[in-house]
């Protein structure tokens, strides 16, 4: 059974054929309005989250498929103590697929590990979350034109930013990208990144604190949050939430083309200003995500376009 | 000198780094068992400067993963009659299953009943391993 728990889970094969899908379905989604007719995704969501969620249950709906599911912990067993591996296994007796977001690492781990559904990460604590690291890879290629070949800056929190851990780990799979790595010290990449994944794939890569010294070679610029739901100690949120803030002055030192990808939720470290800038692209990388999720979701349940009549040919009323 | 007898028949855990013996016998359990175990420590070598020893005097299956885990230079003799009948190759294993515990509480094994602590062998250089569920680094516990 394939499920999607860690980027890597993919092949750069397997994931060019899910990005080339999704661009299939952006230019003609009629044509899969049906493809996953009777399909059932069961979204176990035990944290918060809009966009994911709701891409998620779009994607599905838009493949002619339905959505089972609950949006948070207290709105299911887990509220009355139930095990990940238990919800897992009752959920497969009524689902086709599990995407499954738990504040706990590895929690999705353990749902494909007890059943015989495809189970796909939604995020798991500051851990992974791969599908959206599909989505910025999809809004990389649409926009940037490629996958290799990139600088790219990623800024904030570096340490339980999950999106960023999952990209750098899929992107460092690519050739001659220079990584530029902008935060504070308390907020660096966790060491077994750089040494196991930036250095084992002889990627380039710099730690710096100031964003603007970088500003101007940046191809992709990356901002996240400063997660307030990762911190065990609130004054240690409240020193280092503003430590980023990007603003159209900011942007004066930046590329022409440069791309502004964040995975969103915002909080302040964009100000609203920059939204008008034709480099921000965080909202189109938003929409993306739905694309993506369908893509992926047709492979891991084996799904394919169905076949246009051939010309002239007339179809059965 | 302090004078320890051979064993007739049983096991010996050699060329163990100076003062990680009783980490072995801990993780071996080696307090368990019934037969007498001697864990001699920071014995002379002329290969290692000094060593812990430990010998053990019955034939146990020794999980030659946690050994292989703790420090792949250890070795393992085998003794019947008094003499090595059998020499054991430790190597590191590519996976660990309950031999080290996950502490990052962050972790779904901190919360989840009955799961087995798994680690898989991330660097082998410098003999890494993560937890598969949240790639935390396994510490080894001092005794």
């Amino acid at each position: 059974m394939k499920h999607l728990i860690d980027p890597t889970d993919l092949s750069l094969e397997e994931i060019d054929e899910i990005l080339t899908l999704a661009e299939d379905i952006i230019a003609d989604p009629a044509a899969y309005s049906e493809v996953a007719k009777g399909k059932k995704l069961a979204t176990l969501f035990y944290e918060p989250s809009t966009r994911t969620r709701l891409s998620f249950e779009a994607a599905m709906i838009d493949l002619g498929g339905s959505v089972i599911g609950f949006s948070s912990a207290q709105n299911s067993s887990a509220s009355k103590g139930e095990s990940v591996a238990d919800t897992a296994r009752i959920v497969e007796k009524y689902a086709d697929i599990i995407a499954m977001r738990h504040p706990k690492e590895g929690a999705p781990l353990v749902a494909a590990m007890n059943v015989n559904i495809p189970v796909i990460n939604a995020g798991d604590g500051g851990h992974l979350h791969p599908t959206q690291t599909l989505t910025d890879l999809l809004t990389i290629r649409e926009e940037a034109g490629r996958l290799n070949h990139l600088t790219i800056g990623f800024c904030g929190d570096l340490k339980f930013g999950r999106t960023v851990h999952s990209l750098i780990k899929q992107l460092s799979r690519y050739s001659g990208i220079h990584f530029v790595l902008i935060s504070p010290q308390e907020l660096r990449v966790p060491d077994y990144i750089k040494d196991e994944i930036l250095v084992k794939n002889h990627a380039e890569f710099e730690e710096v604190e100031d964003m603007e010294t970088v500003l101007g070679k940046l191809d992709i610029l990356y901002m996240t949050r400063v997660q307030r739901e990762r911190f065990f100690n609130e004054a240690d949120y409240i020193r280092l939430k503003d430590t980023y803030i990007l603003t159209e002055e900011k942007l004066k030192l930046a590329l022409k083309d440069l791309k502004i990808l964040h995975p969103l939720p915002r909080v302040n470290e964009i100000a609203v200003e920059v939204d008008k800038d034709p480099r921000a692209l965080y909202f189109k990388q938003a929409e993306y995500g739905k694309f993506v999720r369908m893509a992926l979701m047709m492979k891991l349940l084996g799904l394919k376009k169905p076949e246009t009549a051939p010309e002239g040919e007339t179809t059965a009323c | 000198m302090l004078k320890v007898d051979a064993i007739d028949r049983g096991i010996v855990l050699d060329h163990i780094k100076a003062g990680h013996g009783m980490q072995v016998y801990h993780y071996l359990h080696l307090d368990e068992l019934d037969c007498p175990v001697a864990v001699l420590q920071k014995v002379k070598s002329t290969k290692m400067g000094t060593k812990d020893i430990i010998k053990i005097s019955d034939r146990i299956d020794v999980d030659l993963d946690v050994l292989g885990y703790l420090d792949p230079n250890i070795t393992v003799s085998i003794i019947e009659d008094g003499h090595t009948v059998e020499k054991k190759k430790v190597e590191l294993p590519e996976k660990i299953v309950n031999v080290a515990k996950c502490r990052n509480p962050r972790c779904i094994t901190s919360t989840e009943q009955g799961l087995d602590h798994i680690f898989r062998l991330s660097d082998r250089e410098n003999r890494i391993y993560r937890c598969i569920y949240c790639d935390a680094k396994a510490e080894k516990d001092s005794f």
